[in-house]
């Protein structure tokens, strides 16, 4: 895996002439960057944007890699839905990438990285015999096994109950240090645990919120991440309003 | 559906077919009883599994090379935008054509043995087979597609590893329809033309006023299809549990 790039986004998007948002945006590099604000104002769409998704839009504007470099190939992405597919085994589930490239996968790489998830005694079930969290853990070591520079998580946690949650947040900060990753959370608890950047997103514009100067991952009942939570939280009432 | 259920509801048959018989008190030329036809397909049984491998075989050829042809239509369809739209109003065209007219044509171009045959039960269920699977191909959850752009997959390699899989149940689907048409198809070449098959037998039965036997040729072409249909049962739920990964196949 190479140094992990920042991203640059400037512009706007439009659906069927309505501004859905105007942005400027920069994640830092080997990082992660947490995208917060209400419902429909655009946050999702940014990802797909730079993933080379539909959107449903049109967008003015540009993205680039704080290297130069061209971003297509280099982004994994997991979203809320683990996305297994049910008829292949987790390990084979991990290695879809790989085969879905007409390449020969490296098994005892994803052996390994279901290893680092907690996962080496279910290789080789179905993923209907897993619980939530273990399947989001699942869908965690198929985006590892990409091994690119940047990680896109489309609220990947949001669906797991509390507990997991918190597990899950605690392994994905840790097997994706030094990686650029931006993830769209509604979660402003999630935010000020895991973020060393967060941005609040309205229809107007993009704005960094300060984060806490502890470094990430925080304690859940650190008093500057209760604080953080807490304010964060107020703000995203207020503009949802 | 239980053994001891099918017993049960044959012998609700078999009763109210008796009752018919000494209600009506029609003559054994127009309604045989139960044991008379029991006993016509004993006394020809020999006739009958002759004439029953025959129908078979062109059922099962027909089931097998029109599965094919529409497994293959259906991802050729998926694959190509451009085929899809020139091809799928052709397909619904040809729907219109009633198949059964189509049965002189058949006999004439490919003859009066199996082949005429083959190609009927090949049309009757070819779009059935072709129309479900490609719609099992089509639907599919955009979060798969999502992954396979920022996976880089390429279109064969997506609709080999996620979209055939995830359509098994529809072609399980379209395959139970085609398994209920299939002796349809075959049944109506043999009697346009023909010189062996329960279809012929019944026409042959029928004209020498042999219904009792016309009846048995009639029962034993239902059991042929009802066990078609529970074979392809067993295939299609195998499908199913394969993509839903509850089985260990």
């Amino acid at each position: 895996m190479s140094k992990s790039p920042g991203i640059t986004l400037k512009g706007q998007h439009r659906i069927g002439g309505r501004v859905l948002f105007n942005a400027d945006l920069h994640i830092p590099g080997g990082q992660w960057t947490c995208l917060l604000g209400r419902s429909g104002v655009g946050k999702s769409t940014i990802l797909r944007l730079i993933l080379g998704l539909k959107t449903g839009g049109v967008f003015c504007g540009s993205f680039i890699a704080t290297d130069g470099i061209k971003l297509a190939g280099r982004i994994s992405y997991m979203a809320q839905s683990d996305l297994m597919l049910p008829w292949l085994s987790v390990l084979d589930n991990v290695c879809i990438g790989a085969r879905l490239r007409g390449r020969v996968p490296d098994t005892a790489s994803a052996r390994d990285l279901l290893r680092r998830v907690g996962l080496s005694n279910h290789a080789d079930q179905k993923p209907a015999t897993l619980s939530g969290g273990m399947r989001q853990r699942a869908a965690l070591a198929r985006t590892l096994f990409e091994d690119r520079a940047i990680v896109f998580l489309d609220e990947p946690f949001s669906a797991l109950d509390a507990g997991t949650r918190a597990d899950m947040q605690e392994l994905a900060a840790d097997v994706l240090k030094d990686r650029t990753v931006l993830l769209v959370t509604h979660d402003p608890a999630e935010a000020a645990r895991v973020a060393h950047q967060i941005t609040v997103m309205s229809a107007q514009a993009t704005q960094n919120w300060q984060v806490p100067k502890t470094a990430a991952l925080r304690e859940i009942n650190a008093a500057e991440t209760l604080v953080c939570q807490a304010e964060l939280l107020a703000y995203l009432r207020g503009i949802a309003a | 559906m239980r053994f001891s259920d099918i017993v049960f509801a044959l012998l609700i048959g078999l009763g109210l077919w008796q009752a018919l018989v000494i209600i009506t008190d029609a003559p054994h030329f127009i309604l045989p009883s139960p044991w008379r036809v029991a006993q016509a397909a004993y006394k020809s049984r020999v006739i009958i599994v002759e004439n029953a491998w025959v129908t078979a075989i062109e059922v099962v050829l027909g089931l097998l090379i029109g599965t094919l042809l529409g497994v293959a239509t259906a991802i050729q369809l998926a694959m190509s935008k451009t085929a899809e739209r020139l091809m799928l109003p052709i397909l619904v065209f040809t729907q219109a054509v009633p198949v059964f007219a189509l049965a002189p044509l058949l006999t004439l171009w490919f003859g009066y043995g199996m082949g005429s045959k083959i190609v009927m039960t090949v049309l009757i269920i070819y779009f059935p087979v072709t129309s479900a699977f490609h719609d099992g191909l089509a639907r599919i959850d955009s979060g798969y597609r999502d992954l396979m752009i920022s996976m880089d997959a390429g279109k064969w390699t997506f609709m080999r590893h996620i979209q055939i899989p995830n359509a098994l149940p529809s072609l399980g689907t379209g395959l139970k329809l085609a398994a209920v048409y299939a002796p349809i198809g075959a049944v109506i070449g043999e009697w346009v033309g023909a010189s062996k098959g329960l279809g012929y037998l019944m026409l042959l039965a029928n004209g020498r006023a042999k219904i009792d036997l016309m009846f048995a040729s009639l029962i034993v072409l239902a059991c042929l299809t009802v066990i078609l249909h529970i074979a392809v049962g067993i295939l299609a739920d195998r499908l199913t549990r394969y993509a839903q990964g509850t089985s260990n196949t």
